[in-house]
C-alpha cells in the first residue's frame, strides 16, 4: 500500500514524557511494549482525541498536526477500536454496525462471525464479541487508517489468530493500513507486521 | 375563608409544569456547559446557576420583584407585551423556576458527566461531527437522568413558597398554590379540615416525584451499562 504514516511527538505521561520518531509505510505496523508504556495514548495521538502531545503527526501526504494544524478525530477518516470495545450501549449490534457505515453491513458482519448477534444489545454479549462487534464498526465506517488497541485480548488464542487473519484480509483488500497496540506480540504473527517496540526511552523498530 | 383546596392543587400542577417545561433548554444547555465544556467563567456560571439554592428564598423574591417590578427595564418591556411578572401566575412559575433552577441544572450536568466520554471519542473516531454525536450519543445515553431532572424540577416548582409570596403573592384562584393554602389556613383559628387535605396532596406528590427520579435514575444507570452485566 504504501501509505506513509509519520509521527514524531513527544508526549507527556505523568513524570516522565515519551519522545518518539516513528515513520514508516508498512501495511501493518505493530506496536508493542509492557502496560502503562503509553502505547493507548499514542494510538489517540493518531486519533486526534489526545491533545496532550506535541509535535508533528501526519498520514499520506495530509498533515494531522503540527503547530499550526489540528486536524480534529471526525475529520481524519480513521477507525479507532479501543480496548474493550466500547460499544455503543443503547443502540443494537445491527445500529452500533450501521453507526457510521459508509456500505452494506451484511459483509462485515458475515466475516467477523456477528450476523446471529445482529438483534442483541451490547450488554448481553461475551468480551468477545463485543470485541468482534467493535471491529465490525470501524470497518463499516470505511476507514483510511485502523487503529486497533489490543483488539483480541478478550479472545481465546485460536479464535485471535482466526479474526486477525479475517481483519488482515479485509484490509489489504480495501488497502487499509492497521496500527495495532498489543502487549503480546504473537498477536502481530498473522499480520506480517512490522514491529516497533515503545518502551521507557521512545519508539524503536524491532522487527 | 375563601380557598379552595382543587384549585390550589391545580395551580401548583401547572406552575410545577410550566417551571419544568420552560426551563428544560436552558438547564439541558446549561448543565451540558458545565459538564463538558471547557471554557473561561466556568467557575462563575456555576456560581450564579448555585446561588438560588443558597440564598434565602424570600431574598431570591425580592431580587426577582425588582428585576422583574414594572419601575424596571425588564418588568416594564414584559408588561407593555401583556406579560406582567409581579401578583401572576407567570410570576409563580418564574419563582418556582429560579429558585428550582440550580437543581435542575445539576441533575442534567450529573446525567451528562456519567456519559462516558469515550462513547463520544468513538464516534467522533468513526466521522461523526460533534453535534450529531451530541445528538446521537451523549444526549440519548443521559436522557433519563435528564427526564430525572425534569422530575425534580417540577417537584421543587410544585412546593416553592418564599420567593413565590415576594413575587406572585398569595391571591386565591391566580397565585395560591399548595404551599400558599397551606401558609394561608395556619393564619386562620382553629384547625381547618382543607389542612390535612393538602398536606396529604403535598405528601402523595412529594412522594411520587421521589419515586419518579429513582426510577428513572435506575433506568440511567442500566442504559450506562453501570449495573451488574
Amino acid at each position: 500500500m504504501g501509505v506513509r504514516l509519520h509521527l514524531a511527538v513527544s508526549l507527556a505521561l505523568g513524570a516522565r514524557t515519551l519522545a518518539l520518531d516513528l515513520a514508516s509505510d508498512a501495511d501493518v505496523i505493530g506496536l508493542v511494549g509492557p502496560s502503562g508504556a503509553g502505547k493507548s495514548t499514542l494510538l489517540r495521538v493518531v486519533a486526534g482525541l489526545e491533545r496532550r502531545a506535541a509535535g508533528h503527526v501526519s498520514f499520506g501526504g495530509e498533515v494531522w498536526q503540527d503547530a499550526a494544524t489540528f486536524v480534529p478525530a471526525h475529520q481524519r477518516g480513521i477507525g479507532w477500536v479501543p480496548q474493550d470495545g466500547v460499544l455503543f450501549p443503547h443502540l443494537s449490534v445491527r445500529d452500533n454496525l450501521a453507526y457510521a457505515a459508509r456500505a452494506p453491513i451484511a459483509p462485515v458482519a458475515e466475516r467477523l462471525g456477528v450476523t446471529a448477534l445482529l438483534d442483541r444489545r451490547p450488554r448481553n454479549l461475551s468480551g468477545g464479541e463485543r470485541q468482534r462487534v467493535a471491529l465490525g464498526r470501524a470497518l463499516c465506517a470505511g476507514p483510511r487508517l485502523l487503529l486497533l488497541d489490543e483488539p483480541f485480548s478478550a479472545l481465546d488464542r485460536p479464535l485471535r489468530a482466526r479474526l486477525a487473519a479475517d481483519v488482515a484480509d479485509w484490509a489489504r483488500a480495501h488497502r487499509v493500513p492497521i496500527l495495532l497496540v498489543t502487549h503480546d506480540e504473537r498477536d502481530l504473527a498473522p499480520f506480517g507486521a512490522e514491529v516497533w517496540e515503545v518502551g521507557a526511552a521512545g519508539v524503536a523498530r524491532v522487527a | 375563608m375563601t380557598l379552595d383546596v382543587f384549585s390550589a392543587i391545580r395551580l401548583s400542577f401547572v406552575v410545577g409544569l410550566a417551571a419544568a417545561a420552560i426551563g428544560l433548554v436552558p438547564a439541558t444547555v446549561v448543565g451540558w456547559a458545565l459538564a463538558r465544556g471547557t471554557f473561561r467563567g466556568k467557575a462563575v456560571l456555576s456560581a450564579l446557576v448555585l446561588a438560588p439554592l443558597v440564598l434565602p428564598p424570600v431574598v431570591t423574591g425580592l431580587l426577582l420583584l425588582r428585576l422583574f417590578g414594572r419601575a424596571s427595564p425588564v418588568g416594564g418591556a414584559l408588561d407593555a407585551l401583556g406579560l406582567p411578572v409581579p401578583f401572576t401566575l407567570l410570576g409563580a412559575v418564574v419563582a418556582a423556576l429560579v429558585v428550582g433552577f440550580p437543581i435542575y441544572v445539576m441533575t442534567i450536568r450529573g446525567a451528562i458527566e456519567a456519559v462516558d466520554r469515550r462513547y463520544e471519542e468513538v464516534s467522533l473516531s468513526l466521522g461523526v461531527p460533534p453535534g450529531r454525536t451530541a445528538w446521537r450519543i451523549t444526549l440519548p445515553l443521559a436522557l433519563p437522568g435528564i427526564a430525572a431532572g425534569v422530575v425534580l424540577a417540577f417537584a421543587r416548582g410544585l412546593g416553592e413558597f418564599g420567593a413565590t409570596a415576594i413575587i406572585a403573592g398569595n391571591m386565591e384562584g391566580r397565585t395560591r398554590t399548595i404551599a400558599l393554602a397551606v401558609y394561608a389556613l395556619l393564619d386562620a383559628p382553629g384547625e381547618d379540615p382543607r389542612l390535612a387535605t393538602l398536606v396529604g396532596a403535598s405528601l402523595a406528590l412529594a412522594f411520587a416525584a421521589i419515586v419518579g427520579f429513582e426510577a428513572l435514575t435506575r433506568w440511567q444507570r442500566r442504559r450506562l451499562e453501570l449495573d451488574g452485566r
